[in-house]
């Protein structure tokens, strides 16, 4: 590997955010993006089911995916949720 | 007239049939009483699991028409309920329906579950074919509608032995009443539409089939019940014996269907086939591992539908076996586990092969009660006990004033049968057209408050929903902490927020604390926010400005065992409905003016049956033929497949048309261009080249299709051979057929092929019916069929059997070895391989018939380029959904009829053309249409005109203005903001969905990691 190669790798690695190994009993916050007539309906008929999953997950509704915007995701990470959920 | 007619009308059967009746009605000015007789409307196809040929989830389809029906103002549903007598006559019938006692009291229950819960007595669910179990009390499946519990009396230990009564113990409304009484009522309606559907032949008394003793042989109603998400293994596919997972799976088909030794079903049921193909399709999805070994027993392969055939292709090309053999023996498995069947090949092998499941593909029937529903109605039946109709009029019954719909009158699947039930709502609407609107209610509300500009004031209420919410979340806690929002001046908690009580509480707390914003924290948006919005525009607000945040169904029924993470997602979740609500603006909904005319494009019989369908509803309309005559290719035809014939009934037609002061008919006319949209369109004409143009609220089109030109088998160069309409020409003048002695058909000639890779649906009995035809007049000729499938839908295969037994020889060919057509000293051959014989056969004939293929117009691609409606690949208009919209194109305001849309028989195009004109004057009889105002508003001041919009759109609402721009067609806009998510410079915005109140609720969903991140 040349040495100019080894030097961008090591400014990368100083720039990006390496992995870090998740704390132990740490739970992600998600936010769910969801279609009002399939994944919302669906979310709706889990709770007639009686389903059960983590509180840590909730859902806004759109018209449809397709409505979508990439701001939203963008704004949702940088403000801290752990991961987008898009259904639909 | 004599008696006054009364402006309502009874639907008898709340399955899809009944409902598509309803709808029709109730939203063309009519009050419809919806009669059903379980707990809840939905019918067969509520318990099927997906639906042929696009294998769309059933529920899913069918959930929003159940919905629309439990809140429209004007259907009264009566559930639980039986007709006991009609007297009266057309115009005006008196009903009287026993009501039985629901033993809870539907305006109480708020379908919290507790009663079953709380219930210890289990019973067989009907609704899972008997798959699984429910309770005493229950509901009959989560999503039905009226979503009220309902007590079993005959199950109920209370009720049947004095002791128990849990569930009143338990329910938090006081809702059981175990005093309930079964109550006759009587109503006064102008008609009557039966429509109760069918039960599903029984094997269990035929004892060869071992159904009931082998515990992995089950029907396949029953299956759709275990592939179902909502049936007892919740979708994950284990067979009855174990529970496990089968892997080699057989269906048998022709079970109680086209069986004369076993059963008197001589007729074919018409669904199976198909329903067969979908199950072993999402089978082979359902199955882990992907090595499932499926295999289809069967007769005949009927995939006569629009895309049907393709299905059938696919099923093959996915490894489905296919076995054109009876099983005649079943036998259980080693230790009752999986089944072994024998069954002889086409080349009289005796095999003997074991399977982990097998299904049974049971035949449709009219149901146990016809007889005496029919007998009490005072209507024929036929010979199958189905409801006995005219081809000539699809939905009529004997009785004057009483149609019928769906199963009830044969075999048929569910877009026939909704197509039957608009017709039959036209039927109903075309004999009461003078007392349209004369009992339907509308709803009148207070002058709006002007709140725009005004700082948000919300309130916000936090229902318990009895302890549903209240017993998992603090909603105290909730409403505390809603009280601390920005923009919130008011928040309390209820018990019920959707009582009746609670909605005039909140009506009366907006008044007085000048609320312009409303938040409802309880359950799904889906089912309760209309009832919300009304409440606001009860107290004078605009009915935009309420949000739900769904904390029952997406928080304390799913979170049960984490009461405090529970509360604090309740917290976040009001917090990002008040930050939503906080934004939203007051909406006007969008009105059109309806030009009340309509436009029909082409003037066969399709097109003839609705201009008079509609013209005597009053509506004006413009009739445009291109021809110099009308009567299309119904002109060629001699009689429908029941003998009638048609050569008077169109004249008739014609004439009444030609005369209706309503209609008005021009010949020789063709479209130069259109614009508009539902309500308003606009389309110029060309008569004799001279243009003019025509206003109209609405358009059907059935401009027809035709019989194609045979390339192959010698027509056009031998003038023995004919096309169908050729021969039905000479079948019906002269005497070629007595002085000829040997007729040969050829089926499938340009169809299913891969060129043409669909089935022409109406050839295989034409065929049959040419046959009968020709041995009847000349009993000593010979006629031969060659054919791949004989596909004598329904009750037609009566006239296949009819055939066999007047001699005329069926032979099968297959794609690959099709029979060969050749002239040797002047006489014309046939020869081909006999499957029968396994060996190749030789016969001269004097008349060859070719069942040519039929197909669609190349004028249609015209009407496509002109008001932006679709065709499918092979050329035929394209219906909005093939299930429930088998009528409406995907542009609003526009329906099809007809060979247009599909092959079809004379029987199905006049139900398909009254149908048309049913879903028509569901526009046409409105003064103005009211659009949802929740619909994508464009900024053309910061547009660029990119055209991402006009690409993306699924309505064709974007539009290239005069200016070269884009601009917004609101009237054609659903508000599903799939511009606004391609839009780059963001100029479209969903009006109360708009990127700042999303964002504002990202935000407020991340308001405390935001705050509390350390720096960075």
């Amino acid at each position: 590997m040349s040495q100019a190669v080894q030097e961008a790798n090591a400014m990368e690695a100083h720039t990006v955010e390496a992995p870090r190994p998740s704390p132990e009993n740490w739970e992600p916050l998600i936010l769910a993006f969801a279609c009002h007539y399939c994944a919302f309906g669906a979310a709706d008929l889990a709770g007639v089911m009686r389903l059960s999953y983590s509180p840590n997950v909730s859902v806004i509704r759109l018209p449809c995916t397709g409505k979508l915007d990439h701001s939203y995701i963008l704004r949702a990470f940088e403000r801290g949720v752990d991961g987008v959920f898009v259904a639909g | 007239m004599a008696n006054k007619n009364v402006g309502a009308v009874m639907v008898v059967g709340g399955g899809i049939a009944g409902i598509g009746a309803a709808l029709d009605l109730a939203d063309s000015g009519y009050f419809v009483y919806l009669v059903e007789k379980s707990p809840g409307i939905g019918g067969t196809m509520a318990q099927l699991d997906k639906t042929f040929p696009t294998n769309d989830c059933a529920m899913c389809i069918l959930s929003p028409k159940l919905v629309e029906c439990g809140r429209h103002l004007n259907i009264e549903l009566l559930t639980l309920s039986e007709v006991t007598s009609v007297t009266g006559s057309a115009g005006d019938f008196t009903v009287e329906v026993l009501k039985r006692a629901r033993y809870i009291d539907p305006d109480k229950c708020i379908a919290c579950g507790s009663c079953t819960e709380k219930c210890p007595r289990k019973a067989d669910s009907e609704f899972d074919a008997g798959m699984g179990k429910r309770k005493a009390a229950y509901i009959k499946y989560a999503q039905t509608v009226p979503l009220k519990y309902v007590i079993d009396g005959s199950q109920c230990i209370y009720i049947q032995k004095g002791r128990c009564k849990a569930c009143e113990k338990f329910c938090p409304t006081g809702a059981i009443n175990f005093e309930d009484k079964d109550e006759t009522l009587t109503f006064h309606v102008g008609s009557v539409i039966l429509a109760p559907g069918f039960s599903t032949f029984d094997p269990k008394p035929f004892d060869f089939f071992g159904y009931g003793r082998i515990p992995d042989l089950v029907t396949s109603l029953e299956y759709e019940r275990l592939l179902s998400a909502n049936g007892p293994c919740m979708g994950h596919l284990v067979r009855p014996s174990d529970h496990r997972e089968p892997k080699k799976i057989a269906w048998i088909q022709c079970v109680g269907s086209r069986s004369t030794n076993r059963c008197n079903n001589t007729y074919c049921s018409s669904v199976c086939c198909m329903y067969a193909l979908k199950q072993a399709l999402v089978t082979s999805e359902h199955l882990t591992g992907g090595n499932a070994e499926l295999s289809i027993f069967y007769m005949d392969m009927r995939s006569h539908g629009k895309e049907f055939e393709r299905v059938y292709e696919t099923a093959k090309q996915k490894g489905v076996r296919f076995v054109r053999a009876r099983p005649h023996t079943i036998l259980p498995g080693r230790s009752d586990l999986g089944l072994s069947m024998v069954y002889a090949t086409e080349q009289g092998e005796q095999i003997n092969e074991s399977f982990d499941m097998a299904i049974l593909s049971v035949g449709l029937e009219a149901p146990p009660d016809a007889q005496n529903i029919c007998k009490m109605l005072g209507i024929e039946q036929n010979k199958f006990r189905f409801v006995k109709t005219s081809c000539l009029d699809p939905v009529k019954t004997s009785r004057e004033g009483i149609y019928a719909t769906g199963v009830i009158t044969g075999p048929k699947d569910i877009p026939q049968a909704v197509v039957e039930s608009s017709a039959a709502a036209a039927q109903s609407a075309r004999s009461l057209a003078d007392v349209r609107g004369t009992l339907a209610k509308k709803k009148q509300y207070p002058p709006e408050l002007d709140v725009l500009g005004q700082d948000p004031r919300i309130g916000v209420f936090v229902c318990s929903c009895g302890i549903n919410i209240a017993g998992t979340v603090d909603v105290k806690a909730v409403t505390e902490y809603a009280k601390t929002l920005p923009g919130v001046v008011f928040a309390e908690n209820n018990l019920f927020t959707c009582s009746t009580d609670t909605q005039k509480l909140i009506s009366q707390i907006i008044r007085e604390n000048n609320l312009n914003r409303v938040v409802i924290a309880a359950c799904t948006p889906r089912t309760h926010e209309p009832m919300f919005q009304d409440t606001l525009k009860e107290s004078g607000l605009n009915g935009y400005l309420v949000e739900m945040a769904n904390i029952r169904n997406q928080n304390s029924w799913v979170h049960q065992s984490e009461p405090q993470k529970a509360t604090a997602k309740a917290k976040k979740q009001v917090a990002m409905a008040v930050a939503q609500v906080a934004g939203s603006r007051p909406l006007a909904n969008i009105t059109v003016e309806v030009v009340p005319r309509a436009l029909v494009v082409g003037g066969g019989l399709a097109g003839l049956v609705t201009s008079l369908t509609l013209a005597d509803q009053g509506f004006e309309t413009v009739l445009v033929e291109k021809e110099q005559k009308l009567g299309g290719n119904a002109l060629h035809i001699n009689t429908t497949w029941q003998g009638e014939p048609v050569g008077g009934f169109l004249a008739d037609l014609i004439k009444k048309v030609e005369n209706h002061p309503k209609i008005s008919v021009s010949k020789q006319t063709s479209i130069l261009s259109a614009t508009g949209s539902v309500g308003h369109f606009s389309t110029s004409i060309s008569v004799n080249g001279q243009s003019s143009s025509v206003d109209h609220g609405i358009a059907v089109f059935a401009t027809g299709g035709q019989e194609s030109r045979p390339e192959e088998y010698l027509y056009g160069q031998d003038s023995r051979v004919h096309t169908h309409l050729e021969f039905d020409a000479l079948l019906a003048g002269g005497d070629a057929v007595d002085k000829a002695q040997s007729f040969a058909f050829i089926q499938c000639v340009g169809s299913r092929e891969p060129q043409r890779p669909y089935c022409s649906r109406v050839c295989c009995t034409h065929t049959v019916k040419g046959a009968i035809a020709v041995r009847k007049k000349n009993p000593d000729s010979s006629v031969f069929v060659f054919y791949r499938d004989i596909r004598t839908y329904g009750e037609r295969e009566d006239l296949y059997t009819e055939a066999r037994n007047l001699g005329v020889i069926f032979v099968r060919y297959s794609l690959d070895s099709k029979p060969q057509v050749f002239v040797e000293d002047g006489a014309l051959y046939i020869k081909a391989m006999d499957h029968v014989l396994q060996m190749p056969i030789q016969l001269e004939v004097d008349h060859l018939v070719l069942a040519a293929a039929i197909v669609p117009r190349q004028e249609n691609q015209g009407l496509v380029d002109l008001y932006k409606c679709g065709l499918n690949a092979d050329g035929f208009l394209n219906e909005a959904h093939p299930k429930l919209r088998p009528v409406d194109m995907s542009v609003e305001g526009l329906f099809i009829a007809g060979l247009c849309h599909y092959p079809k028989p004379v029987e199905e195009s006049i139900a398909q053309a009254q149908a048309a004109a049913s879903r028509a004057a569901v526009v046409l009889s409105k003064k103005t249409l009211m659009l949802s105002g929740k619909i994508s508003k464009h900024n053309r001041d910061i547009c660029m005109s990119c055209l991402a919009c006009f690409r993306a759109c699924p309505y064709g609402s974007p539009f290239i203005d005069k200016d070269g721009r884009v601009s917004h067609n609101e009237v054609k806009c659903t508000g599903c903001g799939i511009c606004a998510g391609v839009c780059p410079a963001k100029a479209f915005q969903v009006e109360n969905y708009r990127d700042d109140q999303i964002l504002a609720m990202v935000d407020s969903y991340t308001k405390d990691l935001w705050e509390n991140a350390p720096a960075r």
